[in-house]
């Protein structure tokens, strides 16, 4: 069983009269990848501030090891973070850059020697491949290469745990997908916790032992990705993870879910008998057949080619789907459509019910856009999260 | 953020503040001092403010300075907007030197731009005879508020989006067009800095008008100066504390226009990122 | 027609009355009164060794002061809120825009022997000073009109540092004065270099704080080439000789604050 290393316990964070974070329960375990994941402004990179110790919560306790730390400030705590533009000091080459934290700590209860403190930066600039740059002008590097030193620059400092804000955002998207796997093959080779804030889906999906999406200052849903993208528990993390069609449901037993007036057959249970509830089909779930065979007929609107698939929007009595699927349909045509009980996966309703799953357009904001009555929110300002 | 070293920094801040304005304020009591003493009260008078109205050397010299200020200010500011906007589309091999050479009146000291003007104006004058007074005071005037201008605008041009002008086109201006439909107001806020700032250093300056304006015109400095010679009366206190009001009136106006400026920018970017 | 010569008459204006004066300055520093080529001159300047010196010395002590309390000043203001840095740095600013004659002759109804310093160190039975009319009194006269100059380029600099900079390094084990000592005061330094070029080059120069503060006693190179130019001792090819040596040091400052310093933009328009 791994060590809990840090707990928040009802971490609530408010700026002024923002609730930026509701009484956020996490635990977080050693050797561990933790991802929080969530659209910008629902209070991931607030919850990492607070675990490096940069902003107190409002209200509520941190601890590390079992030992409250809400009051420790940043450079006394065993953490380290990756800053989003990386800052690297940019009055130091690339290897007082890497060595700062060396230079200034006690290590273990004594100062580092010279030796000690050069033969611990060529192991990192080897661990990130950047050997031989140790005197470069960190302003001149690229930026897969300033992200490089600031990776060794915290790790050289033997963290028990790194956090990661949103670092792979400013990459062209081959060497993020590179660095992804590095970052992967990092964590798992040192044993060292990470704490990795994105945005990205795929990204979190892809390098994460466990998931937390967030939204609104409250935690949607902690699990493994499969558990997220297979059993999302309400509309927000279904609709967030990849793509979903979310229709409106009763369950009339366990094991059986009616939509548009037609039963079927699915793997859920625990619900009560006739409770409404959300039903979440994955596009690529879906297979089209004759209507003859269909469980349910509809009329293609949309065709899409997108390469490895097609894209096809289809209406249902005015609820539109999205079906992904290598076959053909033409335009205007009736077709049919069958799912495999474990392509239905059903959640509670909740808040979210409603907000998501119809493909009338792809983004919220393409309705949002046309509305005159609508006025522009105003988003919390970067600036207020690095005043506390 | 520690408590008591905040107490510390901040009674360092105070003295530092009291130094700077306790001369400036010990001038302005003593401008309403009924005895000529500069440190002994005596008791309240507008007395010198009254005697100030009826001096026609400090009137004059009012005028003078007002005159010069004000058209060496509307010059210097249409002339270094278009030298601002000439010098943005030159290519760096012209535009540095160019810029280089610009500075020059700035970076100087006042006395050495005074001493070289003088000696320009008066090797000229006595081939051209024409002797130094108001015209040289005009021109040394116009020389170093040009390149406060152009310190003014050149940033805000840098800062103009480059596509507008080309969309302007795209849509139908011809060049000319583009310059007053799309530029100009672009780059207004740089222009009216440049114009209240190079009016501000036009009064305020003494060391250049003292060499460049001859012995038959004065501005208001250069008669400051005659009267602290002199040592005469609270006249003097008369004068600071008057062109203290109105300069702290044009500093908040400036302010203001600025603090005005950013908040708008500020409320354009939220409304963008969404 | 295209915009760039759009500068054609400034470009003559300056060749008129920016460079041409110039030329004029190095000529007559190199002619005598008859016309022809000689040193001279700057072998006369040599006879004023004593007021280079005395110009010299005052002048990097008033910057060495400028910036022991300047820098204080710029780092403490940085650390405020936003909205009071404004209204702060605004104060600071507005003694600048006052006449400095003015500000000068200030210092004098404050200095002098029966002055308000020495009225209130009589009140509280200390013995009065003599201060008026001694180099002290110039340089106070110098770090009172310059201040300024020294903390906006220090306050434009420190404020323009990354805030991610300062955490970066509290992250890394950098408590507060390990803060400054490696990250806040190297990146502070170009702001400096522009802070002692702004001061040094007018406090070099003055003429007005030593005749006002000095007395007639004290003598700086500003007040020789006045005199030299409107003075009693009207020589005029001496008087551009030292201008010269004065132009020629600006340059230097000038260069070093290109290289090394910033900031400097934002105290020379506010």
């Amino acid at each position: 069983m791994a060590k809990e290393l840090i707990r928040l316990r009802d971490c609530t964070m408010v700026f002024d009269d923002d609730v930026v974070l509701n009484k956020i329960n996490l635990s977080i375990k050693d050797n561990e990848f933790l991802t929080l994941l969530g659209p910008s402004g629902c209070g991931k990179t607030t919850t990492l501030r607070i675990i490096g110790g940069f902003v107190k919560p409002t209200s509520g306790d941190v601890f590390f090891n079992g030992v409250r730390i809400n009051d420790v400030p940043p450079h006394k705590r065993t953490v380290n973070t990756v800053f989003q533009k990386y800052a690297l000091f940019p009055h130091l080459d690339v290897y007082e850059n890497i060595a700062f934290g060396l230079r200034i700590n006690r290590h273990e209860g004594r100062r580092l020697s010279k030796d000690e403190i050069h033969s611990r930066v060529m192991e990192m600039l080897e661990i990130v491949s950047l050997k031989g740059f140790e005197h470069r002008d960190v302003t001149s590097l690229s930026g897969g290469q300033q992200q490089r030193v600031a990776i060794a620059r915290a790790l050289v400092n033997r963290p028990k745990v790194l956090l990661l804000d949103e670092p792979l955002g400013a990459l062209d998207l081959r060497l993020r997908k590179d660095m992804q796997i590095e970052l992967k093959r990092i964590q798992e080779a040192t044993g060292i916790t990470f704490v990795y804030v994105t945005h990205d889906q795929e990204e979190a999906l892809s390098m994460s032992d466990t998931v937390v999406v967030m939204d609104g200052g409250v935690i949607q849903q902690i699990g493994t990705p499969e558990d997220i993208y297979n059993e999302p528990v309400n509309a927000f993390v279904a609709d967030f993870i990849g793509e979903s069609n979310i229709v409106d449901g009763i369950m009339i037993e366990d094991g059986v879910v009616e939509i548009f007036g037609k039963k079927f057959a699915c793997l859920d249970a625990g619900f009560a008998p006739n409770e409404p509830v959300d039903v979440v089909i994955r596009p690529e779930d879906v297979d089209i057949v004759d209507i003859k065979d269909g469980m349910l007929t509809g009329t293609v609107t949309n065709v899409t080619f997108k390469g490895v698939h097609y894209d096809v929007i289809v209406d249902f009595k005015g609820f539109k789907w999205l079906i992904q699927t290598t076959d053909y349909c033409p335009v205007n045509s009736r077709i049919g459509i069958k799912i495999d009980p474990d392509g239905i996966h059903v959640m509670h309703k909740s808040q979210y019910s409603g907000m998501f799953g119809d493909y009338s357009s792809y983004s919220a904001e393409y309705e949002e856009i046309s509305d005159a009555e609508l006025e522009p929110e105003e988003t919390v300002s970067e600036d207020k999260l690095y005043e506390a | 953020m520690r408590r008591r070293p905040r107490v510390a920094s901040r009674i360092f801040l105070a003295l530092i503040y009291l130094f700077l304005y306790a001369p400036i304020f010990i001038m302005i009591v003593f401008s309403f001092n009924a005895s000529k003493s500069r440190s002994v009260w005596s008791g309240f008078t507008l007395d010198w403010y009254t005697e100030l109205f009826s001096d026609s050397m400090i009137i004059s010299s009012l005028t003078t300075t007002i005159g010069v200020s004000v058209i060496a200010a509307i010059v210097a500011t249409i002339a270094g907007t278009f030298a601002a906007i000439g010098f943005f589309n030159m290519r760096k091999r012209w535009r540095s030197p160019l810029l280089a050479i610009n500075n020059i009146p700035v970076m100087n000291a006042d006395i050495v731009t005074g001493v070289s003007l003088c000696l320009l104006f008066v090797s000229l004058g006595s081939v051209l005879k024409y002797q130094l007074g108001f015209g040289t005071l005009l021109i040394a005037h116009i020389t170093f508020n040009i390149p406060y201008v152009i310190l003014s605008v050149l940033p805000k041009l840098r800062q103009m989006d480059r596509n507008l002008v080309d969309a302007a086109m795209d849509l139908g201006c011809t060049w000319f067009q583009a310059f007053y439909k799309v530029i100009i107001p672009e780059i207004m806020p740089g222009i009216i800095n440049g114009m209240m700032i190079a009016f501000t250093m036009s009064i305020d300056d003494f060391v250049i008008s003292y060499f460049t304006a001859g012995s038959k015109v004065q501005t208001l400095s250069m008669t400051i100066y005659a009267m602290t010679r002199m040592r005469i009366s609270p006249k003097i206190n008369a004068v600071s504390t008057l062109l203290f009001l109105f300069i702290l009136l044009l500093l908040i106006i400036i302010n203001v226009r600025q603090i005005r400026q950013e908040e708008r920018e500020k409320k354009l970017r939220t409304l963008k990122s969404k | 027609m295209k915009l760039k010569y759009l500068s054609a008459p400034y470009i003559v204006w300056m060749a008129l009355f920016v460079v041409a004066p110039v030329i004029i300055v190095v000529v007559y520093a190199f002619t005598s009164a008859a016309g022809e080529f000689t040193f001279d001159n700057f072998a006369k300047m040599g006879g004023y060794v004593s007021v280079f010196s005395r110009s010299f010395l005052l002048a990097i002590i008033s910057t060495a002061i400028c910036i022991i309390i300047g820098y204080p000043v710029a780092y403490i203001l940085s650390k405020e809120r936003a909205r009071q840095q404004r209204i702060l740095i605004m104060l600071i600013m507005l003694p600048m825009w006052m006449n400095f004659l003015l500000r000068t002759y200030a210092w004098m109804s404050i200095l002098e022997n029966t002055g308000l310093l020495n009225r209130l160190l009589t009140l509280l039975g200390l013995p009065a000073v003599n201060i008026i009319n001694t180099p002290t009194a110039i340089v106070i006269g110098m770090v009172y009109n310059f201040l300024p100059f020294m903390i906006l380029p220090i306050y434009s600099v420190i404020v323009k540092i990354d805030r991610s900079l300062i955490e970066a390094a509290q992250d890394l084990g950098a408590n507060a004065v390990t803060v400054f000592r490696r990250v806040i005061f190297p990146l502070s330094l170009p702001g400096v270099f522009s802070g002692i070029t702004m001061v040094f080059v007018p406090a070099v120069s003055t003429f007005v704080i030593s005749q006002l503060l000095g007395g007639g006693a004290n003598m700086l190179l500003g007040d020789l080439i006045e005199m030299q130019f409107l003075g009693a001792a009207y020589n005029p090819h001496l008087g551009s000789a030292i201008a010269l040596v004065m132009m020629v040091i600006v340059m230097i400052c000038m260069w070093l604050m290109n290289k090394f310093g910033a900031g400097g933009e934002e105290a020379v328009m506010l």
